[in-house]
């Protein structure tokens, strides 16, 4: 049996959650306690995602990313490169589709603590980078975990969109998602079983995970 | 040594506040929601006021809507609910701005919270959490001290002995101290000038009596 799909799969959710955690990360800190005309329009935006079939989100990464797309367009006349039907179309389509579970995490998890220890920090003399890193990183950071397993796991199940951007292309753009579709429809059964069953078995592990680490490291973040 | 005029618009009303200190403790006393977290958090740098101007030992921390940054201030900040870090130790809190080790270690042994050291926030009482936060704004070696309330939360015996420290801290130390309270008994007892505030004003200012040359 092929393991490219594996590896492909693994190679795009990690890279994606690698993105989109610092992507979400940075929105959800600057968003997080601010108040301004519009929040809820930009919230919206970066939520869309989340609610839009997949096929919509793949729709409109076609129309910007496109060989006659805006940026696809100066992408090819410039670089000479092209982002459909390549793996940094699945990459991307992996990214669009998993940063609102990231934001959203974040946006909470950047909330949940009281706002003066950040203020007690700074007239200590903390500059903001010092403040983000010793403070609101660390108590934000049992939130920011959560993001990351929920952002990987959707990457890695990342298909509707992937298929509309990057197509089918063995080798290039089959993720185990695509390659189960693709062998289920040419009747290979047990080839797309062994994807399910390989799938099923990376989201158990990363809950499992996931629950087990929290549990663990949320003692230590009990607010007295 | 202070020298302090702000206004800021308030939902419900104007503030417009000017004070003056010395090396001396000054009370903010008033109702709650007169702007007295206000004006500690203008002073800190936490809020900017529309106008006016904030002097620190002939530093300029806000003159002609030129705000320093916080952290550049200089000011010791006492929150209400302490606003220890609780992911940190209580060294860990105290040293996080300090300027000199030995000098934090001092003022841990003089408010005795030295055996402290290791716990976190979360396992120490309430007396303690004020001592620890106190220790930790001094340990920045600050220009001014503001106080938020620091001794609501305790119960009546161990405020009488915070009430006590920050007078003998206050001795030692020598620096501006504002005391936010609305409590008119610590007013009187601690401070050297009480401003009485309502709804963004001061009403009238008291200053204390010099003790009698007869008592």
């Amino acid at each position: 049996m092929d393991y490219a799909p594996l590896w492909l799969s693994l190679k795009t959710a990690l890279i994606a959650t690698i993105i989109v955690f610092l992507a979400g990360t940075f929105f959800g800190r600057l968003l997080a306690r601010r108040q301004f005309p519009g929040k809820s329009a930009v919230e919206a935006i970066f939520l869309l995602p989340l609610v839009l079939p997949p096929t919509v989100v793949g729709f409109a990464l076609l129309y910007i990313f496109g060989k006659n797309g805006f940026i696809g367009k100066l992408l090819i006349d410039w670089f000479d490169f092209q982002i459909v039907f390549s793996w940094y179309g699945v990459l991307i389509a992996a990214i669009v589709v998993s940063f609102p579970l990231m934001y959203q995490s974040a946006a909470a998890a950047f909330q949940q603590y009281d706002p003066n220890l950040e203020r007690a920090a700074k007239t200590m003399g903390a500059s903001r980078w010092r403040v983000f890193r010793t403070i609101s990183f660390p108590l934000a950071w049992p939130g920011l975990l959560s993001g990351i397993v929920l952002t990987f796991a959707r990457a890695l199940g990342e298909f509707g969109a992937t298929l509309m951007v990057a197509g089918f292309i063995k080798g290039v753009t089959d993720t185990i998602p695509l390659a189960i579709y693709f062998a289920v429809e040419s009747g290979n059964m047990e080839a797309a079983k062994t994807w399910v069953f390989l799938i099923i078995g990376l989201g158990f592990t990363a809950i499992l995970w996931l629950n087990w680490w929290s549990r663990k490291n949320m003692q230590k973040h009990i607010q007295p | 040594m202070l020298d302090v005029h702000i206004e800021k618009q308030l939902a419900h009303f104007n503030l417009t506040v000017s004070l003056a200190a010395r090396n001396e403790i000054i009370a903010l006393f008033g109702p709650s929601g007169s702007g007295k977290t206000t004006i500690l958090n203008a002073i800190s740098g936490l809020t900017k006021p529309d106008r006016g101007h904030i002097n620190l030992k002939g530093r300029r921390l806000f003159h002609k809507g030129k705000s320093m940054p916080v952290h550049e201030r200089k000011i010791g900040y006492l929150f209400q609910d302490y606003a220890l870090f609780p992911h940190m130790t209580v060294w860990k809190n105290i040293s996080y701005g300090m300027k000199s080790e030995r000098f934090a270690k001092e003022l841990m042994k003089e408010l005795d919270i030295e055996h402290l050291a290791a716990q976190y926030p979360r396992n120490i009482s309430g007396g303690e959490k004020q001592r620890v936060a106190l220790a930790r704004a001094l340990a920045t070696e600050p220009d001014l001290l503001l106080l938020d309330e620091p001794f609501s939360a305790l119960d009546e015996k161990t405020r009488v002995r915070a009430h006590d420290e920050l007078r003998r801290i206050h001795q030692l130390w020598h620096i501006p101290v504002i005391l936010v309270t609305h409590q008119h008994e610590e007013a009187e007892k601690l401070a050297d000038v009480i401003y009485y505030l309502e709804q963004g004003q001061v009403i009238r200012t008291k200053e204390k009596e010099p003790p009698s040359v007869y008592s």
